[in-house]
């Protein structure tokens, strides 16, 4: 069910037309249709299994990695359908930050920043790389506490810092769309709100998707937010709204800590 | 809690301390037992072995019989050394490595990407195979191959292709392994930034797993340091450093094969296995350390 607000979105960053998600022959994510719109903060809600992870996959095509996974449907980004285009480069476009943070161990701070350039054997000069990396950590708030050690291996740092350090290694490569799968679920409280406030000021430049189990968080700092229940997506729509006035029974149950 | 049931827990508590120490009491027995071969062994070597050991003993070629005789004779140390079979030893195992670690590793990330597929299977049970395969079995197959065929007489390339074989499933297996080891996580990280694929192997999971690869080729290698049988059939031996890898060869473990049937070099046999013991040992240490570090 779809607000009406909704309907108006105009040139959205992303359109999800009618995509299914199968496990083998498991319907996990079925006949969703969203419309995600640019500089915003969309939170996909929803219980354990829901599907809500596998819908984010779904738009880098993660799921291309495993042989049991099929994705049927459209999902466009400028009018050109993802599957349509390499996944190389639809990675490029949309940057993904995991549930636990998860920087390369065998290399740097520093190297972790730029690891998409230097993955994808893109030359910069030295100027640039500093930049590039200076910025980065300077986006996530992470440039102050590491300016000094950034050529430590990235894994010493907490569990906090490593997971921004993922963030700004998925915004050095400059992409329009940062994919979350619950970010902040293996953090403690700090470094949670730490990446939440995070998350609210990077919306200016960034379109963010974010899978989250916790209401509060979508409640705190998403724009939209999308419940799915049980692999359907059951009602989509403005954060403020769908928290003060539900229109699906379950969302209103889901909220309410009825189920989930 | 009344009183009786308080003593008779005591007394099970007694009777399981005493288990315990019986257990312990095993346990540090069985373990002695475990280790005494190896000290018992080292000990040995040292003993007899320490007076042959000099630079002479490493630099200069075996001695004749004639000479380890004279010198017996007027009780003194034996002239010359094992250079030759030290050298050989070199040879044969750079080449070894140069055949196996390439097509192992390459083997072992082709079995960690298809886990499933019917080919990958097939190849890891007989590499499973191979592994058991008697060492003096690969000799004859490598004097079949290579002997008979390629250099047309003993040579230390039939000698490296019978150690080889025996390093490959070594190799296979623990990259595989260490491959398994990684996170799944770390190779989204790396295609979710839009990485191809074969960077993502090349500049992530290798990298990664480079300690345990690495571990496992050394251990690979002091395996096939000390192998006798298929080289006996295959590399010969030869008294003179011999560069030549299509002309017979000498190696270590051959040399203690040689003096071992020579009453006048007999003296021999202990620093040229002391050599052995501890080049072996060194690597040992090495890949022990190594895979202590990264974890």
């Amino acid at each position: 069910m779809i607000q009406d607000t909704i309907a108006e979105i105009k040139n959205p960053a992303l359109s999800i037309q009618d995509l299914c998600v199968y496990y083998d022959q498991n319907k996990a994510v079925k006949n969703v249709s969203v419309d995600i719109k640019k500089n915003t903060v969309t939170a996909i809600m929803g219980p354990s299994g829901c599907g809500k992870s596998t819908l984010l996959r779904a738009l880098n095509r993660m799921h291309e990695l495993y042989d049991n996974i099929r994705t049927e449907g459209k999902v466009l980004i400028h009018d050109q359908n993802i599957y349509d285009v390499p996944a190389i480069k639809l990675r490029r476009q949309m940057g993904m930050v995991f549930q636990r943070p998860n920087p390369f161990p065998t290399m740097s701070i520093y190297e972790n920043v730029i690891a998409g350039y230097k993955l994808n054997g893109i030359r910069l000069k030295k100027g640039e790389k500093d930049e590039v990396v200076e910025r980065s950590l300077r986006d996530v708030a992470l440039w102050d506490e590491v300016k000094d050690t950034l050529h430590k291996k990235g894994t010493f740092l907490s569990g906090g810092q490593q997971q921004r350090l993922c963030i700004a290694r998925a915004l050095a490569f400059g992409p329009e769309i940062i994919l979350m799968d619950e970010p902040t679920s293996a953090l403690d409280p700090i470094a949670t709100s730490k990446v939440e406030d995070l998350l609210v000021k990077l919306k200016e430049n960034y379109t963010i998707i974010l899978v989250t189990h916790n209401m509060t968080q979508a409640a705190r700092i998403s724009d939209y937010s999308l419940f799915m229940y049980l692999g359907e997506l059951v009602e989509y729509g403005k954060t403020k709204n769908m928290f003060t006035n539900p229109i699906d029974p379950r969302t209103e149950q889901y909220l309410t800590g009825k189920f989930g | 809690m009344n009183t009786t049931e308080n003593i008779r827990l005591q007394d099970t508590s007694k009777g399981r301390q005493l288990k315990d120490k019986l257990i312990l009491g095993l346990v540090i027995l069985l373990s002695l037992i475990t280790i005494s071969p190896i000290v018992l062994i080292i000990g040995k070597l040292v003993a007899k072995g320490y007076r042959q050991i000099s630079l002479e003993f490493l630099i200069k070629n075996t001695p004749d019989t004639y000479t380890a005789m004279t010198a017996l004779a007027n009780g003194e140390r034996i002239p010359g050394g094992i250079a030759n079979g030290i050298v050989g030893t070199l040879i044969m195992v750079v080449l070894a490595s140069a055949i196996a670690i390439p097509v192992g590793i390459i083997v072992g990330i082709f079995l960690y990407e298809n886990p499933g597929k019917r080919l990958a299977n097939f190849t890891r049970s007989l590499s499973d195979v191979l592994q058991g395969v008697p060492s003096i079995v690969l000799g004859l197959i490598s004097y079949l191959w290579v002997v008979k065929h390629v250099t047309n007489g003993y040579s230390a390339l039939a000698g490296a292709v019978s150690l080889a074989i025996m390093m490959l499933p070594m190799i296979v297996r623990s990259t595989e392994e260490t491959l398994k080891m990684i996170p799944n996580t770390l190779k989204e990280a790396a295609l979710a930034l839009g990485t191809p694929y074969h960077k993502v192997i090349l500049r992530v999971l290798i990298p990664t797993g480079f300690s345990g690869m690495f571990t496992g080729i050394l251990l690979g290698i002091s395996r096939v340091l000390g192998e006798t049988a298929p080289l006996m059939l295959t590399a010969l031996g030869s008294s003179m450093i011999n560069l030549d890898i299509s002309k017979p060869t000498s190696a270590v473990p051959l040399l203690i094969w040689e003096f071992y049937n020579d009453p006048n070099m007999i003296d021999l046999i202990w620093s040229s296995s002391l050599m052995l013991m501890a080049i072996v040992l060194i690597l040992n240490l090495i890949s022990k350390q190594i895979a202590k570090k990264t974890k």
